[in-house]
């Protein structure tokens, strides 16, 4: 396999690494916390910037609306707290006084998923893509490792506008380059291959990576793809691949309804009808246990994605 | 004065005629506020023209209740932020005068979106956090509606700039007992706002006489006065739903409903102008 790792990291931490750089790199960028320090991994922001920082307290829809206001003059504010409290608990904030008017707020969310584990379906926001892809102008970005979450968090702060970047509590693998580049909006072939493409996001990535080597001792060839935005969706990766294996296989952490899933079946019936199989939640809340024993139970792992890869392939 | 006196009564006209065109919009509490305009843009507040998004060095306002958009959009126009003659467009297509404020279409004045309620405060304690991280004196102001404070998000925003020391900041109540569904009293009580922002950690100034603009601009230099302090600035302005218009007053009927075309009439001469610069 072309990608390995030597250690696990949670990508919350590279969210927390990029933050801290930009402390250093961009005066305009203003960090707001609703009491979840540690878990946002914003220590090393506070200690470098403790002026540009602002805690909210449990009061997320007013750090919504604060940051929204800090824009005005310039500042380039990045939310931090849970992915259910960044999205489903403040919908109508974000939707008004940040996509509606245009504002240039970074909303960062830790624990997204299914894979927080222990603390239930409470947490588990397994809805938030949707809810942001479906806010015009906002762009969703799903990372998927320690990495890549950092340098997206980088990225982000160049770019001009509404920005939902979604990451996780667990460990997992770090197996992209430190100084892999990251460009909104432009997918990564990981591995090339010919009979199935793979299109996955966030934790899916590595599972698709492990499912595709496995698969590939089989006999099947898969190419795999990291669309680590999912809005602007990079069309182009995705059509050039299926036009070479006509058969599509897409795996996230995330209902299958909302998800990237449902993008890249839409993009798809309008340009390009191709099969598809989604390894997704199936339109159902989280519970708790381990986040290992939740991807199993839930099939989004890489065993989810090789019977998923098979599913197509007999069809 | 008398010019601004006379410009409130224009505005007055202004807010009924826009209504009245496309038989809707929020003609009572837009009246009941005329004179906070026309005092915050006329007297109080230090703004700059062309109108620029980033406002440094100036005085900022956000609009909480965005439905009284008619009062805004005519003080906006008669105080030169964009031409009278577009009042005209309001709640029309392709319009930048939207049924409730927006930065979407670019219209000089506005800096954010509002109409869903409780949200403006947050926003403008944002802006104000934002003016002191730049070492920018100036201040920030708001309006809300009474029946708005019945938002949750207000309370968490009161509760931050408090413990924040946010005191670059005024806010208004535009406190006149009235919503959609009736009065505030009976809809969901408010009970002691005074005490209740008080004990939120505010400096509260009240002042009953909220349609009387003299009353108003002292009141507005007065809390001009609190500011700077280590707390955040609220007035509580008495006002009249719907006051200028007799049928207006009195009622919450008229929040959310526009004049027929004798009632127009009928209100247009209770405005009375010598020479009226209607658009």
């Amino acid at each position: 396999m072309k990608y390995t790792y030597t250690e696990k990291k949670d990508t919350r931490s590279g969210f927390g690494a990029g933050l801290a750089e930009l402390a250093d790199k961009n005066p305009n960028v203003v960090a707001l916390c609703a009491d979840l320090i540690g878990s946002l991994k914003m220590e090393k922001f506070i200690e470098k910037a403790p002026e540009r920082f602002i805690q909210v307290g449990i009061a997320e829809a007013n750090m919504m609306g604060i940051a929204a206001g800090l824009t005005i003059n310039g500042k380039i504010p990045f939310t931090g707290t849970f992915a259910n409290f960044s999205t489903c608990r403040v919908y109508d904030q974000i939707r008004q006084s940040i996509a509606y008017s245009g504002k240039n707020v970074k909303i960062c969310a830790s624990h997204a998923g299914l894979t927080l584990g222990e603390d239930g379906a409470t947490h588990q926001t397994l809805e938030d893509i949707g809810l942001m892809k479906m806010l015009p102008g906002m762009v969703v970005i799903n990372p998927c490792d320690y990495n890549q979450t950092k340098a997206a968090t980088i990225a982000i702060a160049d770019y001009e506008g509404p920005v939902y970047l979604r990451f996780g509590r667990p460990t997992v693998p770090v197996f992209l380059p430190e100084d892999m580049p990251f460009e909104i909006g432009k997918g990564i072939l990981l591995q090339e291959g010919t009979d199935v493409t793979i299109v996955a996001t966030g934790h899916l990535v590595w599972e698709s990576l492990v499912a595709a080597d496995e698969l590939e001792k089989e006999g099947i060839s898969c190419e795999v793809i990291n669309i680590h935005t999912i809005k602007p969706l990079d069309e182009e990766i995705i059509l050039k691949s299926v036009e070479k294996t006509g058969k599509i296989v897409t795996a996230e952490e995330h209902n299958y309804l909302g998800g990237l899933g449902e993008s890249v079946a839409g993009m798809l019936a309008r340009k390009r009808p191709t099969r598809q199989e989604f390894v997704a939640v199936n339109d159902t809340f989280g519970e708790s246990a381990t986040p290992a024993e939740l991807m199993k139970k839930y099939k989004i792992d890489s065993t989810a994605v090789k019977e998923a890869v098979k599913r197509i392939l007999e069809k | 004065m008398e010019e601004l006196k006379s410009l409130t009564t224009q505005i007055r006209r202004d807010i009924l005629r826009m209504v009245h065109a496309v038989n809707s919009g929020h003609p009572g509490g837009s009246l009941g506020c005329t004179e906070y305009f026309t005092a915050l843009y006329g007297k109080v507040m230090n703004y700059k023209l062309p109108f620029t998004m980033e406002g440094k060095n100036e005085d900022l306002f956000f609009l909480s209740n965005g439905h009284i958009s008619p009062v805004f959009y005519s003080t906006l126009s008669r105080f030169g932020f964009f031409p009278v003659d577009e009042l005209r467009t309001f709640r029309k297509l392709d319009s930048r005068l939207q049924g409730h404020p927006t930065t979407h279409e670019g219209l000089p004045g506005v800096r954010v979106a509002s109409g869903s309620l409780g949200q403006g405060l947050s926003v403008a304690i944002g802006a104000a956090l934002g003016k002191k991280l730049d070492g920018d004196q100036s201040l920030v102001y708001t309006l809300h509606g009474d029946g708005e404070l019945q938002e949750g998000q207000i309370w968490e925003a009161l509760m931050f700039a408090a413990h924040n020391k946010v005191d670059n900041l005024i806010s208004t109540i535009d406190f006149n007992n009235r919503q959609i569904d009736g009065d505030v009293d009976k809809v969901l009580s408010l009970g002691n706002l005074h005490a209740k922002l008080e004990a939120f950690g505010w400096t509260v100034l009240e002042e009953k006489n909220g349609n009387d603009l003299e009353t108003v601009i002292s009141i507005l230099e007065r809390a001009k006065s609190e500011t700077g302090k280590g707390k955040p600035v609220v007035i509580i302005l008495h006002t009249e739903m719907g006051n200028g218009i007799d049928y207006m007053m009195g009622t919450h009927a008229w929040h959310g409903k526009a004049p027929n075309d004798e009632q127009l009439e009928t209100g247009l001469k209770q405005l009375y102008l010598e020479a009226p610069a209607d658009y």
